[in-house]
């Protein structure tokens, strides 16, 4: 069948409407009539020993009705905290987390006791009026000292502070390539922590229907079937009788995957008081509470030869878990698999992840999670490579690029890399660049004193979660799959209810583009619905890791020619021919050869609920399909940034960034382009701005609120030079890979190798992120007094 | 508690009249008295911006005011933009050059670009940018609000809001 004019067309979305006139419905919008409040009382230390909690303050308050504490919530959820155990054999220290600490609060934030009031501020009031009296005890946040072993703990009477420690392949893998070798390059390159914040903080809103003994939890999520899994679970309740509504998501990027304590302790509540309960994180909650991202150490040494052949790599990551192990947070040493990026390495990877518990808030998956980390080794280690044998980074790279008639590309780690043209994507970028010419114009500005340098990066991720074979096992047994049902009523609308959760990536108007295209209906007649773990399938996995598209996109396609399959039989039965004398084509059904006699979608789908079907042919017409990918996608692309860095101040001017990315098949092009430039602007906030500081005795958060974490604006932000390359996946169907975080892979690699390109003749090497005017000022004066003495 | 004590507000052209406590901050008085849940709350210390609104016309992030101070004002919300179902040039705008993606942040980002088009209805890039620093965008990067913003401009200068968006798939 003809694939028509909807899938790569650039329509606006149909999202917007209700958004730009004050229509969205987020959590906090949510007005039940009786609801009451919650506040939660936080641990002011990073690490404290819970002595007394008196509540008699808080409950005096006219309007509290009640403050409850751990000892509350043990008879109402069983079950520890959900760590996907990528690592069950290596694990050594997984400390079980319920969700209000007890006896002992391990991060600054930790709940203590909540605090239900008749609204919000009463319950901010008993929230203050709580008295709890801590023994504050040691705080682990350096990850080296951690692993020492008269280190305190994070947790009293654990055995170590030690995750995990996980070797992929021992370093003799490269011994040989390490001795060959004619040039070694060696670095620790850092990771700072980072908060996601999503505009809209995380908010919770639980109902409880006792007459049909019904639970209806409310939330800004990115996968309402897994909270009602988590959730159901721990209140000991089917999940029939858990239902999870999300509705618009204010961004998430990563950090509304896993659940966390308000979730349980709202639903437990309104639980126990019959009543709705809400409870919405401040700004000051988020920064934090919420997961963070990165936090990690890497010790990397490349070998060499001095034409800029690659030969080996040695990769030890170490990556601060916080006081628990996330839910996902065993994922990110994919940061370790993906390290040797878009390169042959002829003599092996070494690599090791080691996972150490700090008294820090735990990390977890934020865009990209180890991607990013991956691109940011390689890429740089690339460019000291370059600068250390005097070679032009491009044509390193040019000289180690798997090439076109190398894919399908088995790595060092037995992944399958599944398309690319790497070149490609690098020579038209390059292009746009103006490369050629921007060497001639640093060496007339270097004479001028003045500081312009170009960075490049060229990435690849693995995305598109994945092929149940590959994720199963990783977490805890459930696959990473995704689900569509659609539903095609009488008069030829049609429903398409999808597994998967948008919060703000327009799956509404793409994935409606895909089924529009694959029943042969007008666009208009297709809804897209998802958030509600009470329609559609029985379960649906989420978006995150850049797999909507590839997953969820594909199971709209496949359970929409489940439909068209049995349309062709009514269709055939409708116009008494032979199914095989029947084509299907612009969403018409006709007898070959004679277009003239035909049958719409519609008119088939009007049928199949009347009478006179072919022999056994059950009625309707609806479908529902979870689709199973066979590999995972692998997008690639290459950013090139160019900057001024002002050697009197430190700052980073951004001249231009231009970014050719290559995701396959594109659906909609104006979507695509938008992940890409926000992607691009979290990539540049990491490099430049943005850092989780922590007191490094005391464990205090310093950077607690948007005046200290420094997300940009728009005067910080250039608008970025897109363009792309084709190369689609031989995986699905649609040939579709992934964009959602593929600008935040690439972007911090290429700013920081345009920053060390710009200070080269100071002698630097390498510059950690955030490149903060402060850091790169000392780091300038030290090379230029290094230089002179 | 705290006694409560009268305000007067029009918003939206409407008139309201209600007791609050004198706490209580201007945007949970819309969001929570009123009803007018366009007006995001996205921090707590006014970095963010999600909460603009125009109070007399010049745009306030309406979590800095408490509610008593806005007594007699005129206060227009999000909600107040479009007439009768038509969408401002501005709105029209977001919608067109995909200046959008989660949402929440949008409706600060449209009162702030209202008020700085009226003051200066042909800005420069710089002066878009600059306008615009003291409202946070987490998904966009920024760009397409900026074109937005520059849409707008033109369709205004062209006919003062009578531009017709050239026909776009996908609106029902």
């Amino acid at each position: 069948m003809a694939i028509s004019q909807m899938i790569g067309a650039r329509i606006h979305r149909r999202e917007d409407p209700h958004l730009i006139t004050g229509g969205g419905r987020y959590v906090e919008d949510l007005v039940r009539p009786g609801t009451l409040a919650m506040a939660v009382v936080r641990s002011p230390h990073a690490h404290a020993r819970i002595k007394r909690i008196d509540a008699t303050a808080a409950q005096a308050i006219p309007g509290v009705v009640a403050v409850l504490t751990a000892a509350d919530f043990k008879p109402l959820l069983t079950g520890t905290h959900p760590v996907a155990p990528a690592f069950v054999a290596q694990k050594q220290t997984v400390p079980q987390r319920f969700p209000i600490a007890d006896e002992e609060a391990v991060f600054q934030g930790e709940p203590v006791a909540v605090v239900i009031a008749d609204n919000r501020k009463l319950a901010t009031d008993g929230a203050q009026a709580v008295d709890v009296e801590y023994e504050p005890l040691p705080a682990v946040m350096d990850l080296f000292k951690a692993l020492e072993p008269d280190s305190p703990r994070a947790h009293l009477g654990q055995v170590d502070n030690l995750a995990w420690d996980l070797t992929y392949a021992p370093e003799d893998t490269v011994k040989d390539a390490f001795v060959q070798a004619e040039v070694v390059v060696k670095e620790r390159i850092l990771q700072q922590r980072l908060a996601p914040v999503p505009i809209e903080p995380r908010g919770v809103v639980a109902e409880f229907n006792s007459f049909e003994d019904q639970l209806t939890i409310t939330m800004a999520t990115q996968n309402p079937h897994f909270i009602r899994l988590f959730v159901s679970g721990a209140l000991g309740m089917p999940e029939t009788k858990v239902r999870v509504i999300s509705h618009d998501v204010g961004g998430g990027f990563g950090s509304k995957i896993s659940p966390y304590p308000e979730d349980y302790l709202v639903a437990a509540t309104a639980k126990l008081l019959k009543r709705p309960v809400r409870w919405i994180e401040t700004r000051t909650e988020s920064i934090q509470t919420t997961t963070h991202g990165r936090g990690q150490v890497f010790d990397v040494e490349l070998a060499a030869r001095r034409d800029g052949s690659l030969l080996a790599l040695k990769v030890t990551q170490y990556l601060d878990a916080g006081a628990y192990v996330g839910t996902f947070g065993a994922f990110q040493p994919v940061a370790c698999l993906l390290s040797g990026g878009a390169y042959k390495w002829p003599g092996g990877i070494a690599a090791r992840t080691i996972g150490v518990l700090t008294n820090r808030v735990p990390t977890d998956p934020y865009r990209g999670a180890g991607r990013p980390e991956a691109t940011h080794l390689v890429e740089r280690m690339i460019d000291k490579l370059a600068q250390e044998i005097g070679m032009d980074p491009a044509a390193v790279r040019q000289k180690n690029f798997i090439r076109p008639e190398e894919f399908p590309f088995t790595n060092n780690f037995g992944l399958v890399y599944d398309s690319g043209n790497y070149n490609g994507s690098l020579e038209r970028a390059l292009e746009l660049a103006g490369y050629a010419d921007f060497r001639q114009r640093q060496e007339r500005a270097r004479k001028e004193g003045r500081y312009l340098g170009i960075g490049l990066s060229t990435w690849i991720e693995i995305c598109g979660f994945g092929p149940s074979a590959a994720t199963a096992p990783a977490t805890g047994g459930m696959a990473l799959v995704e689900s569509a049902q659609v539903r095609v009523h009488p008069t030829g609308s049609a429903q398409v209810i999808v597994g998967t959760h948008a919060h703000g990536q327009g799956h509404d108007t793409t994935f409606a583009q895909i089924a529009a295209d694959t029943l042969g209906l007008p666009y208009e007649s297709i809804e897209i619905r998802h958030g509600d773990t009470a329609e559609g399938a029985a379960f649906g996995y989420g978006t995150y890791g850049s797999r909507s598209l590839a997953v969820g996109g594909m199971a709209v396609r496949t359970a929409g020619k489940q439909i068209v399959a049995k349309a062709h039989k009514i269709a055939a039965n409708m116009l008494e021919a032979a199914a095989d004398d029947v084509v299907f084509d612009q969403g018409r059904f006709h007898v070959k050869g004679n277009p003239g006699n035909a049958k719409s979608m519609g008119e088939v789908a009007f049928a199949a609920y009347g009478a006179g079907l072919p022999e056994g042919t059950d009625h309707g017409l609806e479908a529902t399909s979870y689709f199973d990918p066979p590999n995972f996608v692998w997008p690639f692309g290459a950013h090139i940034c160019e900057v001024e860095v002002d050697p009197a101040t430190g700052e980073v001017q951004l001249q231009k960034y231009v970014a050719v990315d290559d995701c396959g098949n594109v659906i909609n092009p104006l979507v695509v382009e938008g992940q890409l430039h926000g992607g691009i602007a979290q990539g540049i906030a990491q490099a430049l701005f943005e850092e989780v500081a922590y007191d490094p005795d005391t464990g205090q958060l310093m950077s607690g609120s948007l005046a200290e974490y420094l997300v940009p604006t728009a005067n910080e932000i250039p608008t970025p030079v897109l363009d792309r390359t084709v190369t689609p996946t031989p995986s699905n169907e649609l040939g579709v890979k992934g964009i959602g975080e593929a600008g935040t892979i690439a972007a911090s690699a290429a700013v920081i190798n345009a920053i060390v390109d710009a200070l080269q003749p100071l002698g630097i090497s390498h510059v950690d992120m955030p490149a903060s005017p402060d850091r790169l000022w000392k780091q300038i004066r030290e090379a230029q007094e290094g230089v002179r003495a | 508690m705290a006694d409560r004590v009268p305000v007067g507000v029009n918003v939206n052209g409407t008139n309201y009249a209600r007791d609050v406590e004198p706490r209580d901050l201007l945007v949970y008085f819309l969001r929570e008295d009123l009803g007018l849940t366009g007006t995001h709350v996205g921090c707590d210390t006014s970095q963010c911006g999600a909460c603009t609104v125009l109070i007399d016309g010049r745009p306030v992030k309406s979590c800095t005011m408490f509610a008593v101070q806005a007594n007699g004002r005129q206060i227009t919300t999000v909600e107040g933009l479009a007439t009768n179902g038509e969408l401002t040039p501005l709105q029209e705008a977001f919608w067109n050059e995909h200046g959008l993606q989660c949402g929440f942040c949008t409706p600060g980002f449209l009162m702030t670009a209202t008020a700085l088009l009226q003051s200066n209805p042909s800005p420069t890039e710089e002066q878009i940018r600059k306008g615009l620093e003291g409202n946070l965008c987490r998904c966009t990067g920024y760009a397409n609000i900026v074109r937005a913003v520059q849409s707008a401009s033109k369709a205004m200068s062209a006919g003062a809001g009578v531009a017709t968006p050239e026909p776009v798939l996908g609106r029902a």
